[in-house]
């Protein structure tokens, strides 16, 4: 249920969001920027991934697509235009994407989102090879780091309100009975096909935007830069940490990890990949569900005793 | 929409201030505390990721042997004779541009270091490019090869780009080879393949008409994959194209492949050129002993004894001998860093003037910046009694001539 108390909450969070460059240093910005990113992607990510359990490695393929849309077309068009056109091609890209391959399910679409990632890349790579004849673009747009951290908050504060409204949704509904049983789903007369098709074109166009955002920050940008696999897989390890079936689910899970991570990096650069992956191990074995689930189990087993 | 883009520049302008206001006060404070015990040096390299392989042999390493050496000395010199101890922040930069950009913004304003050295890769460098000459840092890039160089040290004028454009390279083969054909050692034809990637298809872009403006004949001319590992049919096109020179602009992974391969094929063209990885200390190891013959990027002059007592301490202090190409480089642009603050200070103002405008005694000799650029370089070398000497440019006091036709594969 919403209230006017939450929203005035959400409304005032995002007010005192807006008015931290002003007294954040380049760093501490720096970082709200990533976390930004990342809550924006992994709720993004949760909006098709959360209720129907497919479990979706692409992130990085409309990621890194948003931010080649920007090294392309960076001279002589406006920015927001060419944010206007990412979203557009992450929608067109992923609605032919989806239109293939969401009949599939369980692994073969794990795998199929990996496999579509590094696709895209080849494609991208054979295009400038053999057509334009570079690599390498440059972005230099005259965007400070406090513009890039505004724009990411309206797309992480936009991405929460449509994950909101869709949850609230006929659409958000259909989804969830299908990721509990899609023969149930299909007798009771929901369209499967489209209906995961609209959800899954809707989050990939929320992460194209993301990247397209970030672009400008890189200065330099080649495929192996922009499709760095790594990116989809954070964007799932955070997205589980928090849980992933509830709205700030991912939030929850993206601002612990990033700095988290952040923290290793600095403390322990020679043994950060060994940490993370005990890390990585014991969420899995505590936290199957997300941290929020387990706190709520937590408080329950309190109230009982 | 207008009206927002100025408020929008408004708000900016005055985040900026107050950021600069910040950095100042930490410039302050970072002098204050300086001049009482150590000297702050930050950088960030990926230690896990992709570029780990590269940054791990020719980076780190460096930075590790050129703190090591200093501290050993008692100290970074200063212009009045006293020495400083140098200490280091380092961080992971998971081979990610974002990370590679928010270490640096942590370096700068939070660490508040005295200098920062660059990161590995020409991606990265570019990445920070921006940001080094916001907050006033010189940068010293070294594993960055663009063409572009003269550009960048025009745009962010505390830029320093010391490893050359993939032009550089690419037409100091062409000259090579031409020699080679004048004087009737190779034919004019050329069978070239090259990595679809930045670096590939910048050397391949710069190497065609090269080729054509010597006359040479490019008949065979493929670009493949990064992660390719299978060069067998290949290796047969281009042994059945009559060409004597092979070229190969590759990345380590296929520069090995590339050389097993053409091994087991017998396929022993008049000149083998293969890219990234032929200087690579492990090279020697790959090729099972047979590299004599070998050409590629880089190079270095063995009989200079800067660079043997150099290779000497690189393998003592981190347990693994330097590469043949940007190794050496790595560290003459330290040694550049520290001469240039022996000489004024550690304002970085002054650092980067001095740097652009000085002439440094390095591992590599005596070498002076031009526009900002290090263009004093080995273009070319070849694998030569086990070790991979430069031999070109042939005018450069320490160029070797080169052996064409290599050898055999067997002996």
């Amino acid at each position: 249920m919403i209230t006017g108390a939450k929203v005035s909450v959400a409304i005032i969070a995002f007010g005192l969001l807006a008015l931290l460059p002003f007294f954040l240093e380049a760093y501490g910005l720096g970082l709200m920027i990533g976390m930004l990113s990342y809550v924006a992607l992994a709720t993004a990510w949760s909006m098709f991934s959360g209720p129907t359990h497919y479990i979706s490695l692409a992130t990085v393929a409309f990621y890194g697509v948003g931010a080649y849309t920007v090294a392309v077309l960076n001279e002589g068009i406006s920015f927001p235009v060419i944010l206007l056109i990412a979203v557009l091609i992450g929608l067109v890209l992923s609605l032919a994407v989806g239109v293939a391959t969401l009949r599939l399910a369980g692994v073969y679409f794990v795998i199929f989102s990996f496999g579509l990632a590094e696709l895209v890349r080849q494609l991208i790579t054979w295009y400038e090879v053999n057509v334009t004849g570079t690599l390498g673009r440059y972005i230099f747009l005259p965007l400070e780091p406090q513009d890039i951290y505004w724009l990411l908050l309206g797309a992480a504060t936009l991405t929460l309100i449509i994950g909101w409204l869709v949850r609230r949704s006929r659409i958000g509904l259909a989804l969830r009975v299908i990721g509990d049983d899609e023969v149930i789903a299909a007798h009771i007369g929901i369209n499967l096909t489209r209906t995961k098709l609209l959800l899954f074109a809707l989050s990939a166009s929320l992460i194209t935007l993301v990247g397209a955002i970030q672009a400008p920050r890189w200065v330099y940008i080649e495929p192996s830069i922009v499709f760095n696999p790594t990116v989809s897989f954070l964007t799932v390890i955070m997205a589980l940490l928090g849980g992933p079936h509830r709205l700030f689910g991912p939030l929850f899970g993206v601002v612990p990890l990033f700095l988290l991570f952040e923290w290793l990096s600095a403390n322990f650069p020679n043994h950060y990949s060994i940490i993370l992956g005990a890390l990585f191990i014991a969420i899995v074995f505590v936290l199957p569900n997300g941290v929020l689930e387990f706190l709520d189990r937590f408080r329950l087993r309190r109230a009982k005793t | 929409m207008n009206d927002k883009r100025h408020l929008l520049k408004k708000l900016a302008r005055l985040a900026m201030t107050s950021a600069v206001a910040l950095t100042f006060s930490g410039v302050v404070s970072t002098a204050v505390l300086a001049s009482e015990k150590s000297v702050k040096i930050g950088y960030a390299v990926s230690k896990t990721g992709q570029n780990s392989a590269g940054a791990g042999i020719t980076t780190a390493p460096n930075y590790v042997l050129w703190v090591e050496d200093i501290n050993a000395a008692g100290g970074l010199q200063l212009p009045d004779g006293s020495r400083l101890p140098i200490e280091i922040i380092e961080y992971d930069d998971r081979s990610s541009s974002e990370e590679v950009v928010r270490a640096i913004e942590r370096l700068a304003t939070q660490d508040k270091v005295d200098f920062i050295l660059p990161p590995w890769g020409t991606g990265f460098n570019l990445a920070i490019a921006p940001l080094m000459d916001r907050f006033g840092y010189p940068q010293l890039a070294v594993t960055a090869v663009t063409d572009k160089a003269p550009e960048f040290a025009e745009r962010w004028k505390k830029s320093f780009w010391v490893l050359g454009g993939g032009g550089d390279y690419s037409e100091s083969l062409a000259d090579v080879l031409a020699e080679a054909n004048k004087s009737g050692k190779i034919n004019n034809k050329i069978a070239v393949i090259s990595v679809a990637d930045g670096f590939g298809i910048d050397l391949i872009k710069s190497a065609r008409p090269a080729f054509k403006k010597h006359g040479f004949d490019v008949v065979y001319d493929k670009t493949y994959p990064l992660g390719t590992s299978d060069f067998n049919a290949m290796i047969a096109e281009a042994k059945a194209s009559g060409a004597d020179s092979f070229v190969a602009f590759s990345y380590p992974p296929g520069t090995f492949a590339l050389t097993k391969q053409s091994q087991i094929a017998s396929f022993n063209p008049k000149v083998l050129y293969l890219g990234v990885g032929v200087g690579f200390p492990v090279y020697p190891k790959i090729a099972e002993g047979k590299m004599e013959g070998v050409m590629s990027l880089g190079g270095v002059d063995v009989n200079s004894a800067a660079f043997t007592d150099y290779a000497k301490r690189h393998m003592e202090v981190t347990g693994n001998p330097p590469d043949y190409w940007a190794s050496s480089v790595t560290y003459a642009s330290l040694q550049m860093l520290q001469q240039a603050i022996e000489r004024v200070g550690l304002n970085r103002d002054a650092v980067s003037k001095e740097l652009s405008s000085g002439e440094f005694d390095t591992i590599l000799g005596k070498v002076k910046l031009e526009d900002n650029q290090l263009r004093k370089l080995w273009w070319t070398g070849q694998w030569k009694n086990g070790n991979f000497v430069a031999v070109a440019p042939a005018t450069r006091e320490g160029a070797v001539s080169p052996v064409i036709p290599k050898p055999a594969w067997q002996e």
